[in-house]
């Protein structure tokens, strides 16, 4: 794949080492190809918060133009352009404010709307803002370890079911019922990243791919367990019964907002993540291993302990968000449970220069563009897949210079001088 | 990761779709300038302050299914009755319920929700806008003055459907499969699956169906929905173990069906297509040359025939249950194939669908709406 001889000094040095493998037997596969990798991972997400400012705000106005040029009335003044050329621009002027006007006011405050939950969007935005800030954790974590965890959708999805299991089909009194649940989502999800955890410790199989192929089986249980064990007796469809009340998350603001006290389990994870990587002994190693891996294991740390417990803490995590999906929200388990959460984690971590709090600014800002979306595709009838193109344009920002640098072998230009 | 692959797919569209239209910008812009707006014509009165809505499931309005034909619909509606119209798409189930909000906030008098899983959010909008009217296709389990309820008994015409598939069939062997194993689509399987066993019982043949067992209620399914070459590479298997009639339940994936179909009758094979929802002819008509006939769901003329009861203010939410009876469900005509059909085989599916409608003929499907 790649040249040895126009790796930087630290890919050449890698890649000799690269046979000592991760804490386990010898893992020939592994080339400067990875070093490649986590130099490029490191990259990604050591850039400053400027950037991921920067990315979004040049996105939303490549979004505007995306409005402008597929709008109607912008089409129709632009056919008469050179006898009233302020037609055009006055319609291109409406088109972008009445579309991104919609989606601020379905995000925060929207005095026209005649029901209550279309008034106080921004309650809406908390709710979308939940499981993204759980699962963005999730993913966050593994990078800090230096892990792509891409298996935060599969990992949400058995955090769901556990947390369905224990929440329709037991009963148990108020209180306790749903702390069971929470913890029954946690280790479903703890599970499935503990096996790409593990696999990755022990046989060196590359946690990307385990964990895309763990989304595809978690998938398939989910859909097999809501044909046969988990169905609702009264329904032919592949759906569970309803959640026990007792198992719900409460409300926070009476049943006319979504919004439950899942945000508050949201929010102390990320208190408990910070303090677990700023802080704690544990996060000391996560940042070592993330950091160089062969310099962590030269300093005495447990290289494949780390790959293990960061993929079942990050499992967790991701189980977390599929909990506040099933008892916060839907309250019916179905195969599709964890939309596109899991995949959008990846963009929030990334948004959020993979530190908690970022992780967690990203997240209400996509769990903004989740609430004003929906308004902007009903108010302002432009294409909800707007909002996808600005969000897939935010990480191609964030990811592109050394995403590209990598795929070219450049070298980066360092003004202090050659690196040692 | 599908869905990641697929939306990124309908990005390069959108991207696609902004070239293009760009282009077609500069090719247009040296028209004149319109005169300013005068005085309005005379409007149709109560239609057009009537806000029919409509919220996909997430097939998306594009799926060539359901969904496409309720949309259509609803456009129909806004042509003919002169009404105005929002709509939602959900990528996920998650969006139900925020999009069934945005749709009671902007007061949308009718709001048309498409498939079951939008059954739960579509009842707790009904109970808590009980002046506005809802109307859900393919799901019967909700019961509120507000609601009206649209389901198909479609194993009556996909029991004609097996009936004319096993009377063409030359190796004795018919085929189907479906997209995922849930009732709106195991329904055609069983009436497939019943017109062949009834032709067999009448002619006293023995043609075998592949790809469903009816009292397993199991059989070939791709798993999806969305990716067309699982319908090629069931289609092969199917043809490969002998069947030359295929009907693929499983929307876009039939184009991977016809796809197979197609190359296989290049190689000297006569295998033929059988559509669903609806009519190929018209629908896909790059299959035209194999298209035996079709299974189909007018859900279109149902959804604008509520639309135009709730206009004229005759809305009742008893379930509109789609029949041959009342043409909700028909077999499509053979168009470029009749040759192939026997007047025999016409005749007797005159009478098959009268017994079907009068009752002398059962259709058994367990997903039959009850």
């Amino acid at each position: 794949m790649s040249e040895p001889e126009i790796l930087p000094p630290a890919g050449a040095l890698d890649s000799k080492e690269a046979g000592a493998g991760a804490g386990g037997p010898k893992a020939p596969w592994k080339t400067d190809n990875e070093a490649n990798g986590s130099q490029l991972m490191r990259e990604i997400v050591s850039g400053n918060a400027m950037i991921s400012v920067l990315a979004v705000l040049v996105a939303l106005v490549i979004g505007g133009v995306l409005i402008a040029v597929t709008d109607e009335r912008v089409v129709t003044a632009f056919g008469y352009f050179f006898s009233d050329p302020g037609a055009t621009f006055g319609a291109i002027w409406a088109a972008i404010s009445d579309a991104y006007g919609a989606l601020w006011r379905g995000a925060t405050y929207d005095p026209g709307s005649r029901t209550w939950q279309g008034r106080l969007g921004i309650f809406e935005t908390l709710t979308f803002a939940t499981p993204l800030i759980l699962s963005g954790l999730a993913v966050t974590l593994a990078f800090r370890v230096g892990l792509f965890n891409i298996g935060a959708q599969g990992q949400i999805i058995l955090g769901a079911t556990f947390a369905g299991v224990v929440g329709f089909m037991m009963e148990l009194p108020p209180g306790i019922h749903l702390a069971a649940v929470v913890l029954a989502g946690a280790l479903g999800g703890a599970l499935w990243g503990g096996i790409a955890g593990f696999l990755k410790a022990k046989t060196g199989a590359h946690e990307v791919i385990v964990t895309i192929m763990l989304n595809y089986i978690a998938i398939s249980l989910v859909l097999y367990l809501l044909k046969n064990q988990l169905r609702d007796p009264s329904s032919s469809n592949p759906i569970s019964p309803r959640m026990h009340e007792s198992a719900m998350f409460p409300l926070l603001l009476g049943p006319n907002y979504r919004v439950h006290a899942g945000l508050i389990l949201a929010v102390a994870a990320v208190f408990v993540v910070s303090w677990l990587l700023n802080r704690s002994t544990l996060g000391f190693e996560y940042r070592a291993i993330g950091a160089n891996p062969r310099a962590a294991r030269t300093a005495g740390m447990l290289v494949s302990r780390g790959y293990i417990t960061v993929m079942l803490i990050s499992g967790g995590l991701a189980g977390l968000a599929g909990v506040t999906q099933l008892a916060g929200t839907e309250k019916i388990l179905d195969s599709d449970v964890a939309g596109s959460i899991g995949f959008d984690a990846i963009t929030v971590a990334l948004l959020g220069r993979s530190k908690p709090w970022g992780t967690f600014f990203a997240a209400l800002l996509f769990g903004a563009f989740k609430a004003g979306g929906t308004s902007m595709a009903v108010n302002a009838d432009v294409s909800i897949d707007i909002v996808a193109v600005v969000q897939s344009l935010i990480v191609l920002f964030i990811a592109a210079p050394p995403l590209v640098r990598s795929m070219f072998r450049i070298k980066e230009v360092r003004r202090e001088g050659v690196p040692a | 990761m599908k869905k990641l692959l697929l939306d990124t797919v309908k990005r390069g569209a959108i991207v696609g779709t902004v070239a293009v239209s760009a282009l077609a910008l500069l090719l247009t812009s040296c028209g004149e300038a319109p005169p300013a707006p005068g005085g309005g014509g005379t409007e149709k009165a109560a239609a057009a302050d009537f806000l029919g809505c409509i919220v996909s499931d997430s097939g998306g309005f594009d799926d060539q299914s359901f969904n496409q034909s309720s949309y259509e619909g609803m456009k129909m509606a806004v042509k003919d009755l002169g009404i105005k119209m929002k709509e939602a798409q959900s990528a996920s189930t998650a969006d139900f319920v925020p999009n069934l909000n945005q749709m009671a906030s902007a007061g949308c008098n009718l709001t048309v929700t498409v498939g079951f899983l939008l059954a739960e959010a579509t009842a707790a909008a009904a109970k808590d806008n009980p002046d506005l009217h809802y109307a859900i296709i393919d799901d019967d389990t909700i019961k509120a003055d507000n609601v009206k309820p649209v389901v198909y008994d479609t194993a009556q015409a996909a029991f004609m459907a097996g009936y004319v598939a096993a009377s063409v069939s030359k190796t004795g062997k018919v085929g189907t499969f479906g997209g995922i194993n849930i009732p709106t689509v195991t329904i055609f399987m069983d009436g497939f699956a019943e017109g062949v066993k009834y032709f067999n019982e009448k002619q006293g043949k023995d043609v075998k169906l592949l790809g469903w067992d009816s009292a397993k209620q199991q059989g070939s399914f791709a798993n999806t929905f969305e990716i067309i070459q699982e319908g090629t590479k069931i289609t092969n298997n199917l043809i490969s173990e002998g069947a030359d009639v295929v009907m693929p339940v499983a929307g876009p994936l039939g184009k991977g069906a016809g796809d197979a179909i197609l190359a296989a009758n290049k190689g000297g094979k006569d295998v033929k297509l059988v559509w669903v929802d609806s009519d190929g002819f018209l629908t896909a008509p790059t299959y035209k040359s194999i298209l035996l006939t079709s299974v189909i769901k007018t859900m279109g003329q149902a959804v604008e025939s509520i639309v135009k009861d709730d206009v004229d203010g005759k809305f009742d939410p008893t379930p509109y249950v789609g029949t041959l009876d009342n043409g909700g469900v028909a077999l499509a005509p053979f168009h470029d194939l009749d040759s192939a059909v026997s007047a025999d085989t016409k005749s007797q599916l005159e009478e098959i669908k009268a017994g079907i409608i009068d009752g002398s003929i059962k259709v058994e499907s367990k997903s039959s709406p009850k």
